[in-house]
């Protein structure tokens, strides 16, 4: 087991995901209002807001907000631990009404179900439409995933995901680091669509 | 796309190319960093048998691909998903357009599908008055472009920053940096607009998982996954080849493509959608959701003995990545939509003769391509099948019909090769080349110094040099090639050299004649095949144990050409699989057989540096044999960068195509050159007579050599 944890943190480490390992789910939390108060309010710079954006483009940056805390997929109990934090730092918390921000948020914070060691890759369950555009629409996405969650190979994880796939309408996403491309001149960019950081914090258990 | 009506008009496009620095130098950098990202991705995986999992995957589904297209649709319809089925790339669009009509939708956003390239889906949902944009950032750039992509993966590799920067800034209406970085967030921010603004999202699938009734979608930017949540509606548009029966198939798949297509892992994100998900934007809270299937052809394929399995293509790009020609000049050059090798096949099906026909006989024939394919696809060889397929539809041009009949008839053959030596007479030189070339080559072949014809073909020559071995322990029986044969004897004369003292019986079949690769490679099948029967006559009848063959691209399609072309042949197949058994190169033999060992030969050998026949080192998969045998004879060998990169001789493609084989000739040269090696070895005739007449032309120094002749000198006497 500990080797395979070791080998997804290589891996994730590869595709530039920051892992470290937490001890509880408020440890996570701390480490999210962290990273939230050291990073610079969204829409400042790093959505391209700092760009030379067209007109229309840059009226999505100008609705300038508090610093926005995601959190779709916590239980109840969780998530009024991480909103207590957030009032305390003065950050906005939300689980819902993401289409609201699409101009971006700081961070989103997701409990995942899977991991696959081979490829550091998590699962996360996204039939919720918040959790995906949470994901999505956050600049750092910083995704929990417990230990024992945490699979060798994409085949030890296929009945569980199939499982998932077979239930009626579902949404299951695969990710292994921030969203990326090299579509000019092959050179590697991060955040393009999606987050521009993604950390994983590895929960005992 | 390709638009050129004839070979002179392509060729003409290709020149374009060719004089196209960035691309090139892009090309250039990328086709060298691809192959040590991708060997590193799949560093301590064994690819051999995960390409041939996926290869027996995709043909059984596409076996199955009715049942799985019903299997699926059951499945996905139950929960919530309309399911069409389109018999071509019209009536794809027309289902698209009136899904977006029927339910009220004016913007659309898209993220890449080869699907909708080859069906033009843009064109027709502009046509019809809605606006579309795509999200894939170098899709967004070709489309702002109004051009198509140059590669499946990286559709705008052709472009530089300074390209896109000014395209957007006039997008934006803002001067624009040529930062890659700030360029991708103006990007970002751009599209996060169009995104919001949205009524559908057209998505293409990686995977249709029939025993769940699930779409995958591989990306990179995660743009599938906001083009599939955020607009109320989602069609998602595929080929039918990418039904699959279970999740396992997609799971070993996505074990391939990532790594094949750029050296990832994997892709950043796997997106699985079953049915119609939660979507807040609709007014009954749940997504408007179909998958339109596209035949255009994929059925009738599915049936096709020969052509079914351009179906395990998985759309990686690879086949691309490797291609000597694709790295010249680029994608819009090198396929109509579809690219690279896997492009020029698909095209033909896909769009048409008329846009295949000149792509087709643009494939060097190196194996590059087939070496690497994620399914396992006879890349190469099917090329090959679908020029012969085009000239019996359109009528073989005369140039071919000659060629194929005068290899048919050896006899003739050999008669004009032997008038032909006096023909030269006048313009041959001392050094053995001809001073000037012949009436029929053009100006554009100066590139290199042409041979003359021997004065003594070595089928003369061999009544004095047949050896005497008294106790023979191996029976070989040589066949020579055409270029050795009649330009080149010393070789074989050479290899038989380093055969002495080794009880090695050596035998000449005088009935035999070309190979028949020169008239596969100009879509003369019938041709090919008779000379095929003819080898393998006159081979059985001295049942020597090996068919030695000192010209790798002879050996090649001695021994996978042959059961291939008489295959089904009751009589005929076994025969040459007989044969096909008994074919070795020189240096498998030297080594592998006679086991050579250093002390038979001189130490202190000269620097000599390599290059790799691409018949030899992936025709044959002889890798290591040559290597090894210049080490055990003592030379000193220095490895050679790109050595298994083509040298652009490729047969009668350097005729029809001088100017790439120039190329590929300088670029080979160039390397060898780097190694400070006084001898350039290698082991295949053509090969030989490309690398020494491209020496002679441009007046290098170093000198070019078959192996074999090294390797006989080195001999301890």
């Amino acid at each position: 087991m500990s080797e395979r944890i070791e080998l997804f943190k290589e891996k994730a480490k590869l595709v530039s995901a920051l892992v470290s390992e937490v001890a509880s789910m408020g440890e996570a939390f701390e480490y999210a209002m962290d990273l939230c108060e050291k990073k610079e309010a969204c829409q400042l710079l790093m959505s391209g807001c700092g760009e030379a954006v067209s007109d229309p483009a840059k009226d999505l940056c100008d609705a300038k907000q508090r610093k926005v805390v995601a959190a779709p997929n916590l239980s109840e109990e969780d998530f009024a631990k991480l909103q207590a934090l957030c009032a305390a730092k003065d950050f906005d918390c939300i689980r819902e009404g993401m289409r609201k921000h699409l101009a971006g948020i700081d961070i989103g914070v997701t409990v995942c179900q899977g991991g696959i060691a081979e490829t550091g890759s998590l699962m996360l369950e996204s039939s919720d439409e918040e959790v995906r555009l949470a994901t999505m629409v956050a600049e750092y996405h910083v995704a929990v995933l417990p230990k024992s969650a945490i699979q060798a190979t994409s085949y030890d994880l296929e009945s569980e995901l199939a499982k998932r796939l077979g239930n009626g309408p579902s949404y299951t996403a695969l990710i292994t680091g921030a969203s990326r491309t090299a579509d000019i001149e092959r050179v590697l960019a991060l955040g393009v669509h999606g987050p521009l950081e993604l950390h994983i914090l590895l929960l005992e258990g | 796309m390709q638009s050129a009506k004839d070979l002179k008009e392509y060729r003409a496009e290709l020149r374009e190319s060719l004089d196209n620095e960035f691309l090139r130098k892009t090309l250039d950098t990328f086709a060298v960093a691809y192959r040590a990202g991708r060997a590193n991705a799949f560093k301590g995986i064994d690819v051999k048998t995960l390409i041939a999992e996926i290869a027996q995957s995709k043909d059984e589904a596409a076996a199955r691909m009715d049942e799985l297209f019903e299997e699926f649709k059951k499945k996905a319809e139950a929960v919530g998903v309309t399911v069409h089925l389109a018999k071509d790339g019209d009536e794809a669009n027309r289902i698209i357009g009136e899904i977006a009509q029927k339910s009220g939708c004016k913007k659309i956003v898209k993220s890449k599908s080869m699907t909708a390239e080859e069906t033009l889906l843009n064109h027709h949902l502009e046509d019809i008055g809605l606006e579309v944009t795509e999200t894939d950032l170098g899709e967004w750039i070709i489309q702002l472009r109004h051009e198509g992509p140059t590669h499946m993966v990286m559709p705008a590799i052709h472009l530089s920053r300074y390209q896109v920067a000014d395209l957007f800034g006039d997008v934006t209406g803002k001067k624009q940096e040529s930062d890659i970085e700030k360029l991708v967030k103006v990007a970002r921010r751009e599209l996060r607009r169009k995104y919001a603004e949205a009524d559908m999202g057209i998505s293409g699938a990686n995977f249709c998982v029939a025993e769940t009734g699930t779409i995958g979608i591989v990306t990179n930017e995660g743009n599938a996954r906001l083009v599939t949540t955020l607009p109320r509606v989602h069609v998602a548009l595929a080929g039918l080849d990418k039904l699959t029966p279970t999740l396992h198939d997609a799971l070993r798949v996505i074990k391939a493509l990532p790594k094949n297509a750029t050296g990832q892992a994997i892709t950043s994100y796997v997106t699985w959608i079953t049915g119609a998900n939660e979507c807040k934007a609709a007014p009954d809270g749940k997504k408007e959701m179909h998958v339109v299937f596209l035949d255009n052809g994929r059925r009738a394929l599915a049936k096709d003995p020969i052509f079914k399995e351009v179906l395990r293509c998985v759309r990686c790009g690879a086949c691309a990545n490797v291609c000597p020609v694709y790295r010249l000049v680029g994608g819009h050059k090198m396929g109509h939509i579809y690219i690279g090798a896997i492009g020029l096949i698909l095209t033909y099906f896909f769009h048409g003769r008329d846009k295949a026909r000149n792509l087709v006989q643009n494939c060097i024939n190196c194996g590059a391509c087939e070496d690497i394919c994620a399914g396992g696809i006879h890349l190469p060889r099917l090329i090959k099948e679908i020029h012969a397929r085009i000239q019996d539809e359109e009528g073989h041009p005369l140039k071919s019909v000659l060629l194929g009949k005068v290899l048919a008839n050896r006899k003739l053959f050999h008669r004009l090769l032997k008038a032909a030596r006096w023909a030269q007479a006048p313009v041959k030189e001392k050094n053995g080349y001809l001073r000037h070339l012949p009436m029929v080559f053009s100006k554009e072949q100066d590139f290199r110094a042409l041979p003359a014809i021997a004065d003594k073909a070595f089928r003369d020559l061999w009544p004095h040099l047949k050896p005497e071995v008294a106790n023979p322990k191996h029976t070989v029986a040589l066949f020579s090639g055409c270029v050795q044969d009649f330009v080149y004897p010393d070789q074989l004369a050479a290899a038989m050299r380093s055969f002495e003292g080794r009880d090695v019986a050596v035998d000449f079949p005088m009935d035999q004649s070309c190979c028949g690769l020169p008239a596969q490679m100009m879509g003369e099948t019938k041709a090919a095949r008779d000379v095929a029967r003819q080898n393998i006559r006159a081979f059985e009848e001295g049942g020597a144990q090996y068919v030695l063959c000192s010209c790798a691209s002879c050996a090649s399609q001695l021994k996978h050409a042959y059961p291939k072309l008489l295959e089904g042949d009751k009589v005929w197949e076994p025969r040459a699989r007989a044969f096909a058994e008994k074919v070795i190169d020189y240096s498998s033999f030297m080594h592998d057989v006679l086991k050579v060992e250093p002390k038979q030969f001189q130490d202190k050998g000269r620097k000599v540096t390599y290059h790799a026949p691409c018949h030899l080192c992936r025709g044959l998969g002889v890798k290591e044999a040559p290597r090894e045998l210049m080490r055990t004879a003592g030379l000193d060998y220095q490895p050679c960068n790109e050595e298994e990169v083509c040298c652009g001789f490729g047969g009668t493609f350097s005729m029809k195509f001088p100017e790439l084989s120039a190329q590929l000739l300088s670029k080979k040269l160039a390397d060898a050159e780097a190694t400070g090696a006084e001898e350039l070895l290698t082991d295949c005739p053509g090969c030989i007579m490309q690398l020494r007449g491209g020496v002679e032309a441009a007046g290098l120094s170093i000198k070019v050599r078959h192996i074999a002749e090294a390797v006989a000198e080195q001999r301890k006497k």
